[in-house]
């Protein structure tokens, strides 16, 4: 069955860990990975008698998401959310009910698509459990153990409207949101370590009618599963209409492994949360001169860098945009900045920052970077030389690329080694010879990988060319 | 009874040694507690070390603080460091929490010898000290009538004579109405002035720790030791404290004492001849008497009663047997998190859990938390216009005397009652001193109450040092 | 009136949200003690309040807030040696029945 004459409906609720020192309510260090409950004191641990204190920094940067969604920035107050689940050691968790800080805001996607922000508002993380036994999952686990390290750091939920209506367009919402909350610094953006956690909202409808059912997914750990999430669960919701069946409410779960949701067994009681104003906490009050210091010191936004790469390369074809959104979606956009500044071209800087730096593996300084690119436009560098040469400058950021070329063996080859070694190849080729003195051009191509296969690469392709077009006339 | 003031200074001087005092207290302890049973715990090892300490302070001429070798009590709900804390509870029992409180921090900081931890209703909730989990405290002036409650053993341990000092907390009148019962100062301090950093809380907005002494005094002397911002504390108040001590000799001429009848409504005809008697004496010491009518008052009772258990059923949702207290070992969570609380809540304990959760439920909140919280504007808004034309209120503590084992226990709306005159200040945040004042036809001490606007605590002293002078020997 | 009674239903559904068992004995006792409150508690309930609105603290505060400076020191020796059960350094429960809500 296809999903033919449907309608997805998306919305995400994204959890993003914010990147402060300590946590939201106490001054216990904000860190993954630690050993168990090393990271816990009285008040994440909610211990009786301790009090929470909100944390500035963690606000500031709530602040800095709010207004980089466009959302108005409120006074707002913290709530009780009350039930019971041993990971959350107050057996409530304070978080912002109905009166968020960042409330109706928007986030525009690269191909311009506008996706609605509901609300953008601060609250706790809980402590995290281990399920023993055979399976790891809770189900079927006799015993669980309780880590409280992770209770207490501050997270941001980012609701969206219901205004995605793709898998792949989720996808493209949950990565430019991602990519924003690095940009301002709130978070390290790592999915697979929790730092950001999404939920998606998915029903189905013919289009132009109401709202169907909708699911929540949860369990999804990286943007691929959220796309392939919500195909497989938007079809499973069309086949249970087409074959005349209800769909339910209800929060399923992602099993990556089998590519499938299923319905998470979740108790039978209804929730009812109790939510109250938290009385151990005053209202939060962004005042004028507070927002303002915020709002300058808003670093530029993904669409904003993404703008200016493409304005410094003069350039906006697909190929350059494709270019462009890796670099800054690398953080890579300031190398690329420097080395135009310095006098290297744009487009062959962006081409080299997307194709060979990776910041896992060390990324050069920007000089050295900018002095690469510049040897490799003045052909002092072959292409494959100026690879290799910053694959060095990786585990080297700060070394002389003509040094670093030396180093590898890439020196100049001597012009008479040079005219030589064209002048046998030509000879050995006299049929390619003859057609690229007729004009074709494409041949040049085939020349010189032969000139680099005989010189081991230390040729320079634009001397070889020019060498071929004078031999032409 | 030496004062805390009169031991202080004899210590100072030389005249008395800390570990005689100390040693004292332990005789006088052990001589009479068996059958008062104001203390659920003794700490004589540490005491004595501390005694020892401030001796040899002295001895050396060493700057010594304010309580050097004052021994002092604390109600069990404030946090001691390695020192089993109970709240009177067996959810708690053998519990030791691991950090002092503030007012504990700073009671160590100003010198003064915590020999115990005292008895109360359990969880603070109570009027009687008849829910503690441990057995009742007794009355000292009548071992057949209850100390009052909730900080009932901390009143019986000053009225005993055991120590110059206690420290209390009040969320509904807990300290002003043992303090009546057992002819003690007992002051509820306005809301924020004292840091609630390691109090057990019950009901957040409205618990405020006190002192318990038996001069006027020594409860400003202990206001300068443990009042002050706490940043601990997010609702601890960051301004400058009014001068506490300063107010004790600065008589009453050219006050405007309001005289309320809305806080005699409903008293005994003894209790109500002992404030009109307290009204005479401020009138003959030159204050100006005023009839004033805030029927509001009588709102507080419901508001208190919704809001306070609606604030406790979440406050006391962490005793849930996951990560310290008692816990009942079942199979599963759910069942573990029952049966503990189950086993390890009161009667009172349960009533006031069930009742907050009600009132917070859906469907509920707002014709009774909701209303609640407005009742509480009420009631501020007319205290601000009773404020408008005179400077303190005046009135009773308590309906009665202290009344005898048993007598309200079936029925808690009647004990509930005991509350009305002592709510009306919590509500408001607002400071309240009960001072003692003669006695009742059954030779039982009355307590008279002195109401002053939110932050004017100094009102309070003032007003309550010329009715102590003036009282009835 | 058009106050909600408390019924023994209501008690009881209550005490499940708020992890408490009751004997038959005891619902009965809490139903009848718990709407004596809430009948007390009309005289509020039928106050036109709309004026006004909630108090929450007294004194109008805002903006409590702490520096982002990490200030504790681990107390995991002290926390774990109060816990009830322990097993790898982490509080040990036993079957977690359902997901976190
Ligand atoms: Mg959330
Ligand atoms: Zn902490």
């Amino acid at each position: 069955m296809s999903m033919e004459g449907y309608e997805t409906v998306i919305g995400l609720e994204v959890h993003c860990e914010l990147k402060t020192a300590s946590k939201l309510f106490c001054g216990c260090r904000n860190a993954f990975g630690d050993a168990p409950n090393t990271n816990v004191c009285p008040v994440c641990l909610g211990l009786p008698g301790s009090l929470p204190v909100l944390n500035r920094h963690a606000v500031e940067l709530a602040i800095r998401i709010g207004l980089a969604l466009n959302c108005a920035v409120k006074p707002s107050n913290f709530h009780r959310k009350n039930y019971f689940y041993p990971d959350m050691p107050k057996d409530y968790q304070i978080s912002q009910y109905d009166e968020p800080l960042n409330e109706g805001g928007s986030l525009e996607l690269p191909d311009g698509t506008v996706i609605g922000i509901t609300r953008a508002h601060m609250e706790e993380d809980t402590g995290k459990s281990t399920h023993l036994g055979s399976s790891g999952r809770i189900h079927g686990a006799e015993n669980s153990l309780i880590d409280y390290n992770r209770s207490g750091v501050p997270l941001v939920e980012i609701v969206s409207e219901p205004d995605m209506r793709s898998g792949v367009q989720a996808r493209a919402y949950a990565a430019e949101l991602r990519a924003i909350l690095m940009a301002v610094g709130a978070t390290d953006g790592r999915l697979e370590e929790g730092s950001m956690r999404i939920d998606a909202n998915v029903s189905v409808r013919k289009p132009g009618k109401p709202f169907g059912t909708r699911c929540e997914i949860k369990n999804l750990n990286s943007l691929r599963s959220l796309q392939r999430a919500i195909e497989y669960e938007a079809q499973r919701q069309v086949n249970l209409l087409e074959a005349g069946e209800r769909i339910a409410q209800e929060t399923r779960h992602w099993d990556e492994a089998a590519g499938r949701t299923g319905t998470m067994r979740s108790k039978e009681e209804a929730y009812d949360y109790r939510y109250f104003p938290e009385p151990d906490l005053v209202p939060l009050v962004p005042e004028e001169d507070w927002l303002a210091e915020i709002a300058a010191s808003m670093p530029a936004l993904p669409k904003q860098r993404r703008q200016n790469l493409l304005d410094l390369c003069g350039a906006d074809d697909q190929a350059t945009k494709d270019l462009v959104a890796t670099v800054v979606d690398r953080d890579l956009d300031p190398l690329v900045i420097e080395a135009t500044l310095a006098g290297a071209p744009a487009a062959l800087a962006l081409a080299r920052a997307a194709n060979e730096l990776d910041a896992t593996a060390g990324l050069p300084s920007g000089p050295s970077f900018a002095r690469t690119v510049a040897l490799e436009a003045s052909g002092t560098l072959s292409a494959t030389q100026a690879k290799a040469v910053l694959g060095v400058l990786a585990t080297r950021p700060t070394d002389d690329p003509e040094a670093v070329a030396k180093e590898l063996g890439f020196e100049q080859l001597s012009d008479d080694t040079l005219l030589t070694t064209i002048a046998a190849v030509l000879e050995a080729n006299p049929e390619e010879w003859a057609r690229y003195r007729d004009g074709d051009d494409k041949l040049a191509q085939f020349f010189i990988g032969k000139v680099m296969a005989a010189t081991k690469g230390k040729a320079n392709g634009k001397a070889v060319v020019a060498e071929l077009v004078a031999r032409r006339g | 009874m030496t004062t805390a003031i009169e031991l202080a200074a004899a210590i100072k001087r030389g005249e008395r040694s800390a570990v005689s005092v100390a040693e004292e207290a332990f005789a006088a302890i052990s001589a009479r507690d068996g059958e008062i049973h104001a203390f659920l715990s003794l700490g004589q090892d540490h005491a004595m070390e501390a005694a020892a300490r401030v001796d040899a302070a002295v001895a050396q001429g060493a700057p010594l603080g304010p309580l050097a070798g004052v021994p002092v009590a604390l109600k069990d709900n404030m946090c001691t460091k390695g020192w089993e804390t109970t709240c009177a509870s067996k959810i708690l029992e053998g519990w030791k929490p691991p950090y002092d409180g503030t007012v504990v921090e700073r009671l160590h900081a100003a010198g003064a010898i915590v020999v115990g931890k005292t008895n109360l209703d359990e969880f603070a909730m109570g009027s009687s000290t008849e829910n503690s989990a441990f057995g009742p405290t007794r009355n000292p002036h009548d071992l057949t009538k209850v100390p009052g409650g909730s900080s009932g053993g901390s009143a019986a341990a000053v009225a005993a004579g055991f120590v110059p000092l206690s420290f209390g907390s009040d969320t509904g009148g807990s300290i002003r109405l043992p303090a009546a019962y057992c002819g003690t100062v007992g002051l509820k301090p306005s809301y924020g002035f004292i840091s609630r950093y390691g109090l057990v809380a019950f009901a957040s907005s409205l618990d405020q720790i006190g002192p318990f002494t038996t001069t006027v005094a020594d409860a400003a002397l202990s206001m300068e030791v443990v009042a002050g911002y706490d940043p601990k504390d997010a609702t601890s108040i960051n301004e400058a404290m009014p001068d506490f001590t300063g107010a004790l000799s600065k008589g009453v001429e050219g006050l405007k004492v309001g005289v309320c009848a809305d806080l005699l409504d409903g008293a005994a005809p003894d209790v109500a001849r002992r404030v009109a008697e307290a009204a005479a004496v401020l009138e003959a010491a030159g204050a100006t008497l005023v009839e004033v009518a805030v029927p509001e008052l009588k709102l507080g009772l419901s508001a208190y009663y919704l809001l306070a258990p609606a604030e406790a059923s979440s406050n006391l949702a962490r005793y849930d047997g996951v990560r310290f207290g008692l816990r009942e070992e079942r199979d599963d969570v759910v069942a573990m998190n029952t049966a503990t609380r189950t086993a390890g809540f009161g009667a009172e304990v349960k009533r006031r859990i069930m009742l907050g959760t009600y009132a917070l439920s859906a469907g509920y909140y707002d014709a009774y938390y909701g209303k609640a919280q407005k009742t509480r504007t009420l009631i501020l808004h007319a205290l601000d216009r009773a404020y408008e034309s005179v400077d303190v209120l005046l009135g009773a503590t308590t309906p009665t005397t202290a009344f005898g084992f048993g007598d309200k226990v079936a029925d808690p709306m009647s004990m509930y009652l005991s509350d009305l005159f002592t709510i009306p200040s919590n509500l408001a945040g607002h400071p309240a001193i009960s001072v003692p004042f003669g006695t009742g036809d059954d030779a039982m001490p009355i307590g008279v109450q002195v109401l002053a606007p939110g932050k004017r605590d100094d009102l309070c002293l003032q007003v309550a040092a010329v009715l102590e002078a003036g009282a009835p020997r | 009136m058009s106050e909600p009674l408390l019924t023994t239903a209501d008690v009881a559904h209550v005490a499940k949200l708020a992890r408490l068992e009751l004997t038959d004995e005891e619902l009965a006792t809490f139903t009848d003690q718990l709407s004596q409150v809430l009948e007390h508690a009309s005289d509020i309930a039928a106050l036109d309040l709309d004026g006004l609105g909630p108090t929450a603290h007294p004194f109008g505060l805002t903006n409590a807030l702490r520096e982002d400076v990490v200030t504790e020191v681990s107390m995991r020796d002290d926390i774990l040696a109060a816990a009830p059960a322990v097993e790898d350094d982490r509080f040990k429960v036993g079957r977690i029945l359902g997901e976190a809500p």
